[in-house]
């Protein structure tokens, strides 16, 4: 339990690794963006995007198979909206009949393409989590958010409450734990029973660490007087993210990808082959 | 002038028992000063009030001849009053060392490069340099807890309040701390309170003051204070090992001195027998 690597972060040191947070975190909007610009069966502009994760895999020095494990927790949500499309959407020609179900041809590229648009976003995103620890993600969310200063958004207080609840994650599975063990100690039984029963076995565990939470916010907020918190009035920061070539080559790479998404829905593949 | 300097000082969470009533007391520049005291006499309440995090109801208290009741001094007093408190995993702000580290000093608007040194020294202070880059989830009770402490000494505090911070680590943990303490105190002169319920915390002190029921019980050197065997044992505390250990040889007729109080004390005593 102690070791719960929050996210998925992959430390190491790579290109994509040392990619700027707000960039990243800007580019994975924008390959979501692309991801979604793909035309209808424009199976071409998939291709370009896949070519392009599989890349930025490789210059991250992640191994793929931690990229597609990613996939695993949608994979309920892919099949699904696959299954849908397969058995409702009835466009196109009739290619398959037994009893009551009827598969049509544009149904079957419509489960395709929405397979593969949903695998990409996924993959995509993972990369960023992968390669980008949950600190760096969260300085670059403040950073980005910076501009909402002027509406009066607190982007400093949210960026702090981001960094400390990321900060206290492993603190509180590792409580829950003991919890759930002290419980179990005194007979507590969370296994058996139908799904009410079960729900009904949290609260000896949800209660306690509630009280624990709050005891531990109080005492944190004294640390962090005693420390001289006063706001973000005059504070200054230890850390400054700087962009650097990579930054401007990465954000190169994808508006190419998304250009190259853009001419294959306006001309199709060949034409821009040929 | 005396560092710390508290007259009359009443304070009560309640407004019906006071948790620290009428106490007097002054810590010189340098010194280091052990607070013992039974649970609930009131120690951890003073370690609040040394810093301002709880303002009193009655009587005066100065630190650096600053007024903790005037609410322009209490950033300056508690960057000269560095406290650390029990619990390292409720202080600590940041998933890795040396952004937790660099809390304080961000509070106080220091710039960049300095906290860059800051951190150097703080964390070389306590013999955590090579953690830098850790998170601190993976450390020990003990290094947490020097982590914290050297968050506090990133603020160059005058102070150093150590609020039973050895109370929830191991052995060695405690040591490590202590020594920190220590070696603070004699190498840097940062004027040392350890408020503690451990008696062999005790004897290395120049002064200690024990506390009953808010209030001030005895007060004087080590050895003035241990050499009272009954009011000890009435304010439910008890000796430093070594001092028991003495005690019940001299009382089997082993001819070694009373007043002894550290093992090294106690070795040479009967190392004096043969």
């Amino acid at each position: 339990m102690k070791d719960v690597s929050f996210g998925q972060y992959y430390p190491t040191k790579s290109f994509v690794h040392n990619l700027d947070a707000r960039i990243k975190i800007l580019l994975t909007i924008a390959y979501i963006v692309a991801v979604f610009l793909v035309g209808q069966f424009q199976f071409m502009g998939f291709l370009l995007c896949l070519i392009f994760v599989i890349l930025a895999t490789a210059f991250a020095k992640v191994p793929f198979f931690r990229v597609l494990k990613s996939i695993k927790g949608i994979l309920f949500v892919i099949v699904l909206s696959a299954i849908l499309q397969l058995f409702f959407n009835q466009d196109g020609a009739l290619i398959f009949e037994w009893s009551f179900i009827k598969i049509y041809d544009k149904g079957l590229l419509m489960a395709g393409f929405i397979i593969a648009r949903i695998t990409l976003v996924v993959l995509g995103a993972s990369l960023l989590t992968l390669t980008t620890s949950p600190v760096e993600i969260a300085d670059g969310i403040e950073s980005l958010l910076y501009p909402l200063k002027w509406i009066k958004f607190p982007v400093h207080e949210f960026a702090l409450i981001m960094s400390i609840a990321l900060r206290f994650i492993p603190t509180l599975l590792e409580e829950t734990d003991r919890i759930i063990k002290a419980q179990k100690a005194r007979g507590a039984d969370f296994e058996s029973g139908n799904i009410f029963k079960k729900a009904k076995a949290l609260i000896p565990i949800l209660i306690p660490l509630l009280i624990c939470s709050f005891r531990r916010a109080d005492e944190l907020a004294d640390a962090m007087d005693a420390r001289c918190y006063s706001g973000s009035k005059n504070r200054t920061k230890y850390k400054k993210m700087r962009l650097s070539w990579r930054d401007l080559v990465g954000s190169l790479v994808v508006a190419l990808l998304i250009f190259g998404i853009v001419q294959f829905n306006v001309t199709g593949f060949l034409a821009v082959v040929l | 002038m005396s560092l710390i300097n508290l007259e009359n000082v009443s304070f009560s969470y309640d407004k019906r028992i006071n948790a620290v009533s009428n106490v007097t007391l002054s810590v010189e520049q340098g010194q280091y000063v052990a607070i013992i005291g039974h649970n609930g006499s009131g120690k951890s309440t003073l370690a609040k009030l040394f810093n301002g995090l709880v303002l009193p109801d009655s009587g005066s208290l100065l630190v650096d001849g600053l007024d903790v009741l005037n609410k322009k001094h209490l950033l300056e007093i508690r960057k000269r009053v560095g406290v650390v408190f029990q619990n390292p995993d409720n202080q600590l702000v940041a998933s890795i060392v040396e952004d937790d580290v660099a809390f304080g000093p961000e509070n106080l608007g220091v710039n960049r490069n300095e906290i860059g040194e800051r951190i150097d020294f703080a964390l070389s202070s306590v013999g955590m340099q090579n953690f830098r880059h850790s998170s601190p989830t993976r450390l020990s009770g003990g290094q947490k807890q020097r982590i914290a402490i050297a968050g506090v000494l990133a603020l160059k505090p005058k102070i150093l309040v150590l609020d039973e911070s050895t109370a929830m680590l191991d052995p060695q943990g405690r040591k490590d701390v202590l020594d920190v303490a220590l070696k603070l105190n004699k190498e840097q002169k940062v004027t040392v309170i350890n408020i503690t319920h451990y008696m062999d915390e005790v004897v290395s002190a120049d002064k200690v003051i024990v506390m009953n029921k808010g209030k001030i019980a005895m007060s004087g050197t080590p050895k003035e204070i241990f050499r009272q065997k009954q009011k000890i044992e009435e304010y439910k505390l008890e000796l430093p090992l070594p001092a028991i250990i003495a005690d019940k040889l001299i009382e089997q007729g082993v001819g070694i001195k009373d007043g002894v109080l550290t093992e090294r004390e106690l070795a040479e005593e009967l190392c004096r027998l043969k």
